[in-house]
């Protein structure tokens, strides 16, 4: 089920390059599945004309409220993140599939780089609830980048990697220590792709099962324009839709 | 009570004047959580070609100033994959089910037609002409008058029920090529397809779509839909179906006043999934609010 929803900016949070908008609604939130996204309107200017696709951040379902933390990066970011107190957006919701959950038993590790980091707040909670406490690897240009840090750390152990050295280790999150003295059943990923790409290089070579999360240009964000394909193994699919969650088994990467 | 009722011709019969265009609904099931279809006058699904194509690589969408432009190349799974799955899933929809049919040979296009003339619950064909013709250089069927004569002709005789014709707008001369359709048999036509168009990244210095060029569609694109609806409405004497940056109720009555007997939306339905109902409900109460009393009445009302 899907839903085309006004919400109400509740509470909003600078972080440099970056906002978090806490946004509530009138009606009971629909079942989120960590890994989903919202289309999310702008401002119809001719400058943002289509939706922009959001991943979920945070939901809290007592309020009927969800958290996205959005960077500014074009035009749509950049307006989305001028929203304040009281200000109306509205949000088609919950989009997309998500992240497949894993066993009881699974060690876990999230790789989160830049903003993709945002998703992966929402599953790292929903992880602890059923008993699974993950390890996270996240990495940024600076120190100033990684959003949040004190809130992931809640969630399980949190390794850092900044490009400049500024926090945690200096490089990319496939050259962390780490890497060398922990195993995982499980991997999964967001961010920039070829932050990705390499990290699934990584699970590949240690025959590790890993998921990657797709940010395919969209318009509809439902499956209806076939804009956003990824080229898989079955064809052009739309991320969208049959994402923004992939397999890498699925992907010609 | 307003009569909002639309009769296209040759068992096209519309409960209002409200379709949804080809490409920017899918096969109707991925809207139904925001749209009841019994409110709509009829859904035109995907464009569907005799056989599978994987469509162009990405990226197929560049964002425009008030719209967007698309390369997404027909990806589809051809009209035996149509038959067999998606019909069965789709034929019991509470709304005039229309299939929007390319080709890029004649022949494709012929026994495309006469596979779907086999389909009870598929009451019309919308005739996609601006695909281009592999056998003439590339170039689109529908942007000359012997092209479009050839296409709509050959089609006609295999295909039973009501044909519509969707005109491309890259042509000089609108009115021409809607004439040689309607010579050829067409029972209805619709306009506009995308206009062709292109985007630039300067910071890459590289096109913003894999095939360079692609279709502009959205609001940009209304005031030459509607000029276009208006020429070609004055002379032809079938039925105009209006599409080109419907947004809203008001647009969709300019495009009833210029001429069109009915109206597609296309682009809208990315920004809004439930535009469609609302530009009908909004359709019916500017007539009410006029003292039109049927839909009918509004068609080339424009007092110029």
């Amino acid at each position: 089920m899907k839903q085309t929803t006004d919400f109400k900016v509740q509470d909003r949070k600078d972080y440099g390059d970056a906002v978090l908008l806490r946004l509530r609604s009138k009606n009971q939130l629909l079942t989120i599945l960590p890994g989903q996204f919202a289309n999310v309107q702008v401002d119809g200017s001719s400058k943002t004309y289509l939706r922009r696709p959001i991943s979920i951040h945070d939901v809290d379902d007592a309020n009927n409220e969800l958290s996205l933390l959005i960077q500014k990066v074009g035009e749509g970011t950049k307006r989305l993140a001028e929203l304040k107190y009281g200000d109306k957006v509205n949000l088609v919701y919950p989009l997309g599939t998500g992240y497949t959950m894993p066993a009881p038993n699974d060690r876990v590790l999230l790789v989160g780089g830049g903003i993709g980091i945002a998703p992966l707040f929402y599953f790292a909670k929903m992880l602890n609830k059923k008993g699974v406490r993950p390890t996270m690897l996240l990495g940024g240009k600076s120190k100033d980048t990684l959003l949040r840090l004190a809130d992931y750390e809640k969630q399980g152990e949190v390794f850092v990697t900044t490009e400049d050295g500024s926090l945690g280790e200096k490089g990319f999150v496939t050259a962390h220590s780490m890497w060398k003295d922990h195993e995982f059943d499980k991997i999964y990923v967001c961010g920039p792709k070829p932050m990705m790409q390499a990290v699934a290089t990584i699970a590949k070579e240690k025959k590790i099962w890993c998921e990657v999360s797709l940010e395919n240009r969209m318009a509809c964000g439902i499956g209806a324009c076939l804009c956003c394909v990824e080229d898989t193994v079955d064809g052009n699919v739309c991320v969208c839709k049959e994402g923004p969650v992939f397999n890498i088994d699925r992907l010609k990467w | 009570m307003v009569n909002t009722t639309i009769d296209l011709g040759h068992g096209l019969v519309l409960r209002n004047p409200v379709m949804t265009a080809s490409g920017t609904f899918g096969y109707g099931e991925e809207y139904t959580d925001f749209v009841d279809l019994s409110q709509l006058g009829g859904i035109i699904v995907k464009g569907t070609t005799l056989n599978p194509r994987q469509g162009n690589p990405y990226p197929r969408m560049a964002e425009t100033a008030s719209g967007m432009l698309n390369c997404v190349g027909l990806q589809n799974k051809g009209v035996q994959y149509f038959i067999d799955t998606i019909y069965p899933r789709i034929k019991d929809f509470d709304t005039n089910v229309l299939l929007n049919l390319s080709g890029s040979t004649l022949e494709d296009y012929v026994r495309g037609a006469e596979m779907i003339d086999a389909l009870d619950k598929i009451p019309a064909i919308e005739l996609n002409v601006s695909c281009p013709n592999v056998k003439q250089g590339g170039m689109a069927f529908g942007v000359t008058t012997e092209g479009i004569t050839q296409v709509v002709s050959e089609v006609r005789k295999v295909y039973h029920k009501h044909l519509m014709v969707k005109l491309s707008p890259n042509v000089t001369n609108i009115a021409e090529i809607a004439l040689a359709a309607e010579a050829a048999g067409a029972d209805s036509l619709s306009l506009i397809n995308t206009l062709l168009g292109m985007a630039i990244d300067a910071e890459r210095r590289k096109p913003r779509l894999s095939m360079v060029t692609g279709g502009l569609s959205g609001a940009c694109v209304k005031p030459v839909a509607l000029r276009m609806v208006w020429q070609v409405a004055k002379v032809v004497k079938i039925p105009v179906v209006g599409l080109g940056g419907i947004s809203n109720a008001t647009d969709a009555v300019e495009f009833m006043l210029a001429g069109a007997s009915a109206i597609q939306i296309g682009t809208a339905n990315f920004i809004d999934p439930a535009i469609s109902v609302k530009v009908a409900e909004g359709l019916k109460n500017y007539c009410e609010c006029h003292d039109f009393e049927k839909a009918t009445d509004l068609v080339g009302a424009l007092e110029t």
